[in-house]
C-alpha cells in the first residue's frame, strides 16, 4: 500500500491505496466523490475527466499514487455553494445534457477548453476539442452551444495551450 | 489490472537503481499506453517506476539547427511550446494531433518514443527529422533506434531522457486516422534538407515506422507531388486488418506523402 496525500476541491485529503488504484477509484470509492463517472475505462469516452494541477485528464488512466501532491478538481468542486459554475449554468440553460452520464466529464473538459481558448473559441474548435468526450445520447449540439455561451464572456486566450 | 508496486524516484539515477533492484519492473511516464495495457492484462509488471515527476526529463531547447525536447514533456506541452512552434511548427502540430486533449495532457514524447507503437505519430518525425534519442547511457541515432513493432534498441532499464530533431528547410505531415481509434492508418512526414528529402511513414508498416527510400530519391531529384507517381509501396510490407487491407494502406501512405509534399509547412489530419 502507498499513502497518498493530495488536494481535492481545495481540501487536503489522504488515504492508503494500492499501486494499481486509479485516481477515479480513489475519488469515487475512497472519498465518495461519485460525480466523476467511469464510462469506458479505456481512456476514450471522457466521462472521468477531472482537472489535475489545472489540466484536464482522464482519471481512469492516472494512478492515484502518481497524483501524490497534486491539486485535483472534480465536478463537485466547481460550484460555489448554491451558485453553479458558469459552465454548469450554461449546460442547464442550453439543455446540454440528456441522460447526464457524460455531463461531469463534458463540463470539466469544457472548462479546460475555455481556459485555454478564452473568447477566441468558435464552433469548429469546440467540436474538435471535445473529441475526447463521448455523449451516448449524441446530444452534442446543445453541449457546443453551452460551451460557446460561456466562451463569449470569457477573457482572452491564456496562450498556454497546455 | 493485476497488483503492482508503485515507486516514485526523485532522480534519474534513483530510477535506474530502482529498476536494477526491482527485478520485474516497468517505467511509467504519462501511462497512457501502459495503464490501458495493464488493464487489459497485456502487461503486468510487478513494479512501476514513475518517471513523470523527474525534473531531469523536462525542458525544450533549440541550438545548432536542432530542437531538443525532454522525454517527460507532454504532447500538449510540445504542441504549445514557443520554441517548438518557432523552429518546428509541424512537429508542434503533430504533437497536437495525438489522441485528444486529455490524453495529450498526460502522454509524453519519451513514453511514445520508448514504446514505438507502429501507429504512433512521433516515429515518423524521428525518421524524417534525423532524430537522436538520448538516454541515461548514450546517444542513439534514429537509424540505430527503431527496431520493429513496439521494439527499440533500448537496453533493459535504459531511460530515454530527451529527443533531438534536425530543423529542415521545410517539412509537412499528413495523417489519415482510423475514425474510431484516431490512430494513424497511414501518415507521412516529409522533410526537405539541403542534402535531400527524408520521409517517415507510420501507421501502416508491418515492422513499424519506416523511411520510404525510393520516394526520398525521387523527391530529392524533383520536389513535386507527381515525382512519386510511378512509385508504389509493397503491400507485402504493410499491415492489414478489418480497418484497411495492406493494399489500401500502401496506397494511402502514398496519398499522404503526396499531400505532405504539396502542403509543406502544414499538418493535415483526416478525417
Amino acid at each position: 500500500m502507498t499513502h497518498v496525500t493530495m488536494t481535492v476541491n481545495g481540501r487536503p485529503v489522504s488515504g492508503d491505496v494500492e499501486g494499481r488504484t486509479l485516481l477515479v477509484q480513489f475519488l469515487r470509492e475512497h472519498l465518495g466523490l461519485t460525480g466523476t463517472h467511469v464510462g469506458c475505462d479505456t481512456t476514450q469516452c471522457g466521462a472521468c475527466v477531472v482537472h489535475m494541477d489545472g489540466r484536464s485528464v482522464k482519471s481512469c488512466t492516472v494512478l492515484a499514487a502518481s497524483a501524490e501532491g497534486a491539486s485535483v478538481t472534480t465536478i463537485e468542486g466547481l460550484a460555489n455553494g448554491e451558485t453553479l459554475h458558469p459552465m454548469q449554468e450554461a449546460f442547464r440553460k442550453h439543455h446540454g445534457l440528456q441522460c447526464g452520464y457524460c455531463t461531469p466529464g463534458m463540463i470539466m473538459a469544457a472548462v479546460d477548453i475555455v481556459r485555454r481558448h478564452g473568447n477566441a473559441l468558435d464552433e469548429k474548435t469546440v467540436r474538435h476539442e471535445l473529441e475526447g468526450n463521448l455523449c451516448r445520447c449524441t446530444g452534442y449540439h446543445n453541449i457546443v452551444e453551452a460551451v460557446l455561451a460561456v466562451a463569449k464572456d470569457a477573457p482572452a486566450p491564456a496562450h498556454t495551450g497546455a | 489490472m493485476y497488483a503492482t508496486n508503485y515507486l516514485r524516484p526523485k532522480s534519474l539515477a534513483e530510477a535506474a537503481s530502482m529498476f536494477a533492484d526491482a527485478g520485474d519492473a516497468a517505467y511509467v511516464s504519462g501511462g497512457h499506453t501502459l495503464l490501458p495495457a495493464m488493464k487489459g492484462r497485456l502487461a503486468a509488471p510487478a513494479n512501476l517506476i514513475d518517471l513523470r515527476h523527474l525534473p531531469e526529463l523536462k525542458g525544450v531547447s533549440a541550438d545548432a539547427g536542432r530542437v531538443t525536447i525532454g522525454a517527460g514533456t507532454s504532447h500538449a506541452e510540445v504542441a504549445a511550446n514557443p520554441t517548438v512552434k518557432a523552429h518546428l511548427p509541424v512537429l508542434a502540430g503533430l504533437a497536437g494531433s495525438i489522441g485528444d486533449i486529455h490524453v495529450r495532457h498526460m502522454g509524453t514524447i519519451g513514453g511514445s518514443v520508448a514504446n514505438n507503437d507502429p501507429a504512433a505519430d512521433y516515429p515518423s518525425a524521428l525518421l524524417a527529422l534525423d532524430a537522436i534519442v538520448t538516454t541515461d547511457r548514450r546517444d542513439i541515432p534514429v537509424a540505430d533506434y527503431l527496431a520493429g513493432l513496439y521494439t527499440t534498441t533500448l537496453e533493459e532499464g535504459e531511460i530515454v531522457t530527451k529527443v533531438s530533431f534536425a530543423v529542415p528547410q521545410s517539412c509537412g505531415y499528413a495523417k489519415f486516422r482510423n475514425p474510431a481509434s484516431r490512430y494513424a492508418m497511414a501518415a507521412s512526414f516529409v522533410a526537405r534538407f539541403a542534402d535531400g528529402v527524408r520521409i517517415g511513414i507510420t501507421g501502416c508498416g508491418d515492422e513499424g515506422a519506416f523511411r520510404w527510400n525510393e520516394a526520398e530519391a525521387a523527391l530529392s531529384a524533383r520536389f513535386a507531388e507527381d515525382a512519386i507517381d510511378g512509385l508504389a509501396l509493397d503491400p507485402g510490407r504493410m499491415m492489414g486488418d478489418i480497418h484497411g487491407s495492406s493494399e489500401y494502406r500502401a496506397h494511402l501512405a502514398k496519398v499522404m506523402t503526396r499531400r505532405a509534399v504539396t502542403n509543406q509547412g502544414m499538418v493535415l489530419i483526416q478525417p
